[in-house]
């Protein structure tokens, strides 16, 4: 959908509200014929614009976007920066005013040692503060084909650290890292999604197509997966890979590992799909001009139920983000030096720690909102999906 | 049968559905008479409303749809020149359940989803009357058996425990029955009570309410598209289109006299076995207009050929008297005696 | 009925001959055995054993033999109810099992009740007050119990009682009953630290349980028989707790089969983060620590449950719905 023809619609609407004021002079077909005339994703369309929280959820969606292709970009420093002496910083706070004045700054943090504990504590000094700015220079990284040093968010001296989110064990900064993780733990869910969903179609597609045998063992592998407990299984699965490979291999091998167990709910949908499509009409009068199967299928029958798919994949990302944080998290998922939720939440697994240094809990949060605005995406869109209806 | 007094009279009903586009007003000054012992059958299109005053009646219009004018009046049963105002009484309250189906039953229209499909039709026929008559469970039992006997049900005793997508079409409607006269009501409310089954079943049940009727001397609402149902079971007729009445009158009178040009449509539209010319069935011209733009003035007057202009399309018409108990709401009989009933 | 039962009990046997050669295929897929680590373990403690020694106990384990003498040996002693030694613990896997797979099975069942109570209330109250305040206030939490993945519930919630109260929510024994034989008092004590867990556990599920039951109950609502019942007379209460609502219920009993492993995949989560004793954690140290026929046996023990939870839901099924059951 391009943003055009949702603003030639807008109009529309406009219309067809001012005719729905005037109840005596309603035409019903006006609106009726503006209906008939639009393509399927038109009309999807115009039901996903009536879900405000999804149309909100999708706006932030494609704002995550741009995280997961730029990180670097939005991240402050390298995410493996380490120092000892600054553990443990809490969350730093970004003000943007000073003496009634818009200006940028963020706290300056001072660590003092407890006596007592042997704790480092760190307090804001009101007397000092760090300039920070937007756009500003930090470590190089490739924008496409480009060395650039801009960053969204950057202290003014570049070799001052700032830790909006707090630093972790180690020192580095939980933003910039969370900026990462954002990039790995949205992209396994994303394309285990898309795995999942060819598979999906693929085999539901075959076992609704096709039928007889071939539909037998597919539903019968389907029930099979459909009993198993999945993440004990998963567990089994990344136990048993190869602890020499590279994080690059590991990650992918964990996205398959996923979308193993992940693709039976899609396969069960669209099996129902082509089993209830065979029949229709239209599907005959392609064989009988002489369509290929596959040009049946591919043309004539998934076209149908796309959206459908579409929505039950979103919904299915959030499983997938939420299963590869919590195998991350174990310890059997992705591994250091990869970053991931999980990964990153892996230092928030003592509660003495936690009590110590509660942000350290901020990428589960992140976690719980990246996986409600898939859902309410995800509802809008399932909602959406089927025009026709009602 | 002017002397006696009615024992449901509906006066002036006005039924509107408020949606999110405006207001529907499915029912708009309805009125009619049933007394004791007859059978009032209600014909008319789908969609003319007489589904929602059959569900005023027993006060169960489903929001956004209200009751916003007129009485439904119900004799009492030890004192029948009182009358209970059912449109005044609490939609949920202990008074109009009592009403529901001790004194006025319905018989729905879909037999196969009017019953629970996991709950026997004697556990749901011994419901309803436990809930009207003081009796304990294995009495209720009983009386459901001698209802499910009464409706020509065989093996009634077996029946009782069977669910109802076990019995065949014919059987479900009459499980239906049994469940509607089962407390002993003075009303039976039919709502396309023979649509959903075939032409023999439907046959049968007809016999069987009229029959029903006659033992027990009870009154039926007989609401149905179908005009030769209406003019095999109805002593008295009333039309409605567009959420009005149009005609009214006893079925000989409506048959073979019909007033209303809407009437008159109606009965040449109906295909006879007699005529032997191959004619075209002629239709009503237009088509039943959107329900938030009805037309100002008479509902039928855009398809309506004797339509005058100015009048017609502008003015309500009351009810005008056009035969001995028949009435008709058109400006034709404008000359007519105004019915103040 | 009692054929369907006989033919659903059949099939046991054969998806667990089913599972048991994947799972084999699984464990031992890692490169190196349980030695390679234990040698690993020796060397990073200190100590050492030199190469001999470890071929030795590898023919005393039958870690030399070739895979498939390897799962025969392992099936034929499955067979005899002996699931082999953990080489971890030195126990046998059995006892290991034994005493941890009561508890599995307790939370899981405490998080079961406890989603479905909560769920069906709370989506009766949702469908029969359709869009009033409380019914957006449950879809909120929903909403929220759908996003928040359980370890990560278990974790705030762990901190908060720690920071706010100063208790550390770990295990489900008081340190005084941890070591103690069974008692009443004991019993006690399980049942004052089980539920927070299964509270954890059942929230994501009853977020969706609620969900479909509200779904289902609007669709309910709106059948012909909700007429038929107000014309006989009843009230709205009594009829929709006794018409919709038991036919709303009867498609959540069908979701039962796929949430009842599921139920097992989250405890062994939060059971890894709460500390429970119950088979998870286990199975997570014999998984890092290629103790093989340890982590083969728990798998296949949370196969047998899942399934044995997938048989029982079905017979429920059956039991609720007389259409399935004249079948």
């Amino acid at each position: 959908m391009t943003q055009k023809k949702g603003s030639s619609s807008k109009q529309n609407e406009f219309t067809m509200i001012a005719d729905k004021e005037n109840a005596e002079e309603f035409s019903s077909s006006a609106s009726e014929e503006k209906v008939s005339v639009a393509s399927n994703w038109k009309l999807v369309w115009w039901r996903y614009r009536k879900n405000r929280l999804a149309v909100i959820s999708l706006f932030l969606l494609f704002f995550v976007l741009t995280i997961i292709i730029f990180p670097d970009f939005y991240a402050n420093q390298y995410s493996e920066k380490t120092n000892a002496r600054e553990a443990y910083i809490p969350i730093q706070k970004i003000h943007f005013f000073k003496d009634g004045k818009v200006d940028l700054w963020a706290e300056k943090l001072v660590g003092k040692r407890n006596m007592k504990t042997l704790a480092m504590e760190w307090v804001s000094d009101p007397a000092q503060s760090v300039d920070v700015q937007f756009f500003g220079k930090g470590f190089q990284w490739k924008f496409l084909f480009w060395n650039t040093e801009r960053h969204l968010l950057v202290p003014a001296d570049a070799s001052t650290r700032i830790f909006i989110l707090g630093s972790d064990r180690m020192g580095r900064d939980q933003w910039s890292r969370l900026m990462y993780a954002t990039k790995t733990s949205l992209t396994v869910g994303m394309v285990s999604v898309l795995i999942s969903v060819l598979l999906g179609v693929l085999l539901g597609g075959i076992s609704g197509y096709f039928g007889g045998t071939a539909d037998m063992i597919i539903q019968r592998l389907i029930e099979i997966l459909n009993s198993v407990p999945y993440v004990p299984i998963w567990m089994a699965m990344t136990a048993a890979l190869p602890r020499n490979w590279s994080s690059e291999q590991r990650f992918f091998a964990i996205t398959v590992i996923l979308s193993l167990l992940g693709w039976t709910t899609l396969g069960r949908e669209v099996r129902g799909k082509f089993l209830s499509i065979r029949e229709e009409d239209y599907v005959l009068a392609a064989e009988l001009i002489g369509c290929s199967k596959f040009r049946i299928i591919a043309n004539h029958m998934v076209p149908t139920f796309l959206s459908h798919i579409i929505a039950t994949g979103t919904l299915m990302i959030p499983q997938m983000i939420v299963n590869e944080t919590s195998l991350s998290f174990l310890g059997l998922g992705l591994r250091p030096p990869a970053i991931s939720y999980g990964v990153m939440l892996q230092e928030a697994q003592n509660v003495k720690t936690m009590a110590q240094a509660p942000w350290l809990m901020i990428p589960g949060l992140v976690v719980v909102i990246a996986v409600l605005m898939f859902n309410l995406a995800g509802d809008g869109l399932r909602d959406a999906a089927d025009p026709y209806s009602k | 049968m002017t002397d006696q007094k009615p024992l449901l009279s509906v006066r002036d009903l006005q039924v509107y559905f408020h949606l999110d586009e405006g207001i529907v007003k499915s029912v708009d000054g309805v009125s009619f008479d049933a007394y004791k012992g007859q059978v009032l059958g209600i014909v008319g299109e789908s969609g003319c409303g007489k589904s929602v005053t059959m569900k005023s009646i027993l006060r169960i219009v489903e929001p956004p749809g209200r009751i916003m004018g007129g009485q439904v009046l119900l004799s009492k049963r030890d004192h029948p020149d009182e009358y209970l105002d059912l449109t005044a009484m609490n939609e949920k309250g202990k008074e109009i359940r009592a009403v529901r189906g001790g004194e006025i039953a319905l018989i729905p229209q879909e037999p196969m989803a009017a019953f629970s499909p996991v709950h026997t039709i004697g556990n749901q026929i011994m419901e309803a009357i436990m809930l009207h008559c003081n009796v304990n469970k294995n009495e209720a039992r009983e009386i459901c058996v001698q209802s499910l006997k009464s409706v020509g049900m065989s093996m009634p005793e077996k029946r009782v425990d069977s669910y109802s997508w076990q019995l065949s079409g014919g059987l479900r409607q009459r499980a239906i029955i049994a469940m509607a006269i089962a407390g002993n009501p003075r009303l039976l409310v039919a709502d396309e009570p023979t649509t959903a089954i075939d032409v023999t079943t439907q046959a049968q049940i007809l016999r069987l309410l009229k029959d029903l009727q006659r033992q027990r001397e009870m009154s039926i609402l007989f609401i149905t598209h179908d005009l030769g149902v209406i003019a095999q079971m109805a002593q008295y007729v009333v039309v409605m289109y567009l959420g009005r009445v149009m005609e009214k009158g006893p079925v000989d009178a409506i048959f073979h006299n019909p007033k209303h040009p809407y009437t008159q449509a109606l009965l040449r539209s109906i295909p006879s076995a007699q005529k032997t010319t191959k004619t075209k069935l002629p239709t009503i011209t237009g088509s039943i207009p959107h329900p938030f733009n009805k037309p100002k003035g008479c509902p039928f007057h855009p398809r309506c050929i004797d339509a005058i202009k100015g009048k017609c399309d502008v003015e309500l018409p009351v009810e005008y008297i056009v035969g001995d108990q028949q009435f008709a709401s058109c400006f034709r009989y404008e000359k007519n005696e105004v019915n103040n009933r | 009925m009692a054929s369907y039962i006989a033919k659903r009990l059949l099939v046991i046997p054969l998806l667990l001959l089913v599972f048991s050669i994947v799972i084999f295929f699984l464990i031992q897929a890692p490169p190196g055995d349980f030695m390679t680590t234990y040698s690993a373990i020796l060397a990073g403690s200190g100590s050492s054993m030199d190469n001999e020694q470890l071929n030795l106990m590898r023919i005393d384990y039958g870690l030399d033999k070739p895979m498939h003498i390897q799962y025969i040996r392992w099936m034929g002693k499955l067979l005899h109810g002996d699931m082999g030694l953990s080489l971890l613990y030195m126990l046998p896997n059995t006892k290991l099992i034994g005493d941890r797979i009561g508890l599995t099975v307790l939370l899981a069942f405490f998080s079961f009740i406890l989603s479905w109570l909560i769920a069906i209330p709370a989506g009766i109250y949702s469908a029969t007050h359709k869009n009033s305040i409380g019914d957006y206030f449950f879809t909120v939490i929903n909403y929220i119990g759908v996003a928040i993945p359980n370890f990560f519930l278990a974790l705030l919630l762990m901190w908060i009682c720690y920071d706010l109260w100063g208790l550390n929510l770990v295990g489900l024994f008081s340190p005084k009953y941890e070591m103690a034989p069974w008692s009443w008092a004991k019993v006690g004590d399980l049942l004052s630290h089980i539920w927070l867990p299964s509270l954890i556990l059942a929230l994501g599920g009853s977020a969706r349980l609620t969900r479909i039951m509200r779904a289902n109950l609007l669709d309910e609502l709106g059948k012909p028989y909700m007429i038929t019942g107000r014309a006989k007379g009843m009230s709205e209460w009594a009829l929709v707790m006794k018409y919709p609502v038991r036919l709303a219920i009867n498609p959540l009993v069908s979701t039962i089969g796929n949430y009842i492993p599921q139920l097992f995949s989250g405890s062994l989560v939060v059971a890894t983060v709460m500390n429970l004793q119950n088979i998870g954690p286990l199975l997570l140290q014999a998984l890092s620590m290629q103790d093989m026929y340890l982590s083969g046996s728990i798998l296949l023990v949370y196969c047998l449950l899942a399934i044995i939870g997938t048989i029982l839901s079905d017979m429920l099924l059956v039991w609720v719905d007389p259409r399935i059951r004249m079948e």
